[in-house]
C-alpha cells in the first residue's frame, strides 16, 4: 500500500494508492500514516478513492489512525468506493468519520 | 499460492495455507473466477467482505498456534452463493460462533478498533452455521447474490 502525503495549507492530504487495506497490510498502513502525519496540521484527509476493498482489520487501522491523531485533529475520509462504504455503514463507523464524496474543492489531482 | 481456484462451472474449490498473505492471494483468485465474475458488483463486494472476514478469523484464531490449510467451497445456486469453509485449527471458544454484537460507539478515545468481523459476517449472511467434527471446523452460510441484505 503506497501512501503519499501532501501538505495543503492547514490540511494534510494523504492519497492511498493501493487497492486494499486489509489484515495483511493493516500494520504497515498504521505505521505509514503515523509517519506522514507527523507535521502539524488542523485536518488530515485520506483519499480512499483508489481503495476497492477494506476488511475489519483495515477498518480497525483507520480508527486507530484517527485516535492517534488525538481529539483536536480530525481524520476525514474521501471517495469511499462501494464495498468500503458498505463496511463503514454496517459497522456504523460512517457516523464517526467526516466522509466526503470527493476531495474538498481545489484539492483534486489532475489525472 | 499452491492452488488455483478450480472453476467447475457452478462450483469452486480452493485450498490455501492458513496465512494472511495466502488469504489475500486466495481472495483474488476467487474473485477472478468466472463464477464470482458473473455476480452483480454488489454481490461480489459482499462475497469478498464475508470471505475475507471468515478466512482472516481462521488465520488469526484457529491457526494462532500452528499451521494448516483452509478449504473453501463455493457453489452458485439460482440467486445464492453457498459457502463452506473448513480448517483443522483450534475450535471456536465454547464451540459457538461469536455473537458479533458491535461495541457501543462511546467516547472518542474508547472507539473500538476491532470486533467488527463477526458483525459483518452475521449482517451479510443467511443460515450461518458452525460445527466441529473430527478435529475440523466447518463454517457454512449463504449469500444473496442479487440483492445484499444491507
Amino acid at each position: 500500500m503506497e501512501l503519499v502525503a501532501e501538505q495543503r495549507g492547514e490540511m494534510i492530504v494523504v492519497t492511498a494508492f493501493g487497492d486494499r487495506i486489509d489484515a495483511a497490510g493493516a500494520i504497515h498502513f498504521k505505521d505509514r500514516m503515523r509517519e506522514l502525519t507527523q507535521a502539524p496540521s488542523l485536518r488530515v484527509v485520506l483519499d480512499m478513492s483508489r481503495v476497492a476493498f477494506l476488511d475489519s482489520s483495515g477498518l480497525g487501522a483507520v480508527v486507530a489512525v484517527m485516535k492517534a491523531l488525538g481529539p483536536d485533529r480530525k481524520l476525514e475520509l474521501s471517495g469511499l468506493t462501494a464495498t468500503v462504504q458498505k463496511v463503514f455503514r454496517l459497522t456504523r463507523m460512517d457516523s464517526i468519520f467526516t466522509i466526503h464524496d470527493q476531495l474538498p474543492d481545489g484539492l483534486r489531482q489532475v489525472g | 499460492m499452491n492452488a488455483k481456484a478450480r472453476d467447475l462451472s457452478s462450483t469452486i474449490r480452493l485450498t490455501i495455507p492458513g496465512r494472511q498473505t495466502a488469504v489475500r492471494d486466495g481472495l483474488r483468485d476467487l474473485l477472478d473466477t468466472l463464477l464470482l465474475q458473473s455476480l452483480p458488483e454488489d454481490g461480489r463486494g459482499t462475497a469478498e467482505i464475508v470471505l475475507a472476514e471468515a478466512l482472516n478469523n481462521i488465520v488469526e484464531h484457529a491457526y494462532a498456534h500452528h499451521d494448516g490449510e483452509i478449504e473453501i467451497t463455493l457453489q452458485l445456486r439460482q440467486n445464492e452463493l453457498l459457502c463452506r469453509i473448513s480448517d483443522t485449527g483450534l475450535p471456536m471458544p465454547d464451540g459457538k460462533l461469536p455473537s458479533g454484537v458491535l461495541a457501543p460507539l462511546g467516547a472518542f478515545e474508547d472507539l473500538p478498533e476491532g470486533g467488527f468481523g463477526w458483525h459483518l459476517i452475521r449482517s451479510l449472511t443467511k443460515d450461518l452455521t458452525y460445527s466441529r467434527d473430527n478435529g475440523r471446523n466447518l463454517l457454512s452460510f449463504r449469500l444473496d447474490t442479487q440483492q445484499s441484505p444491507a
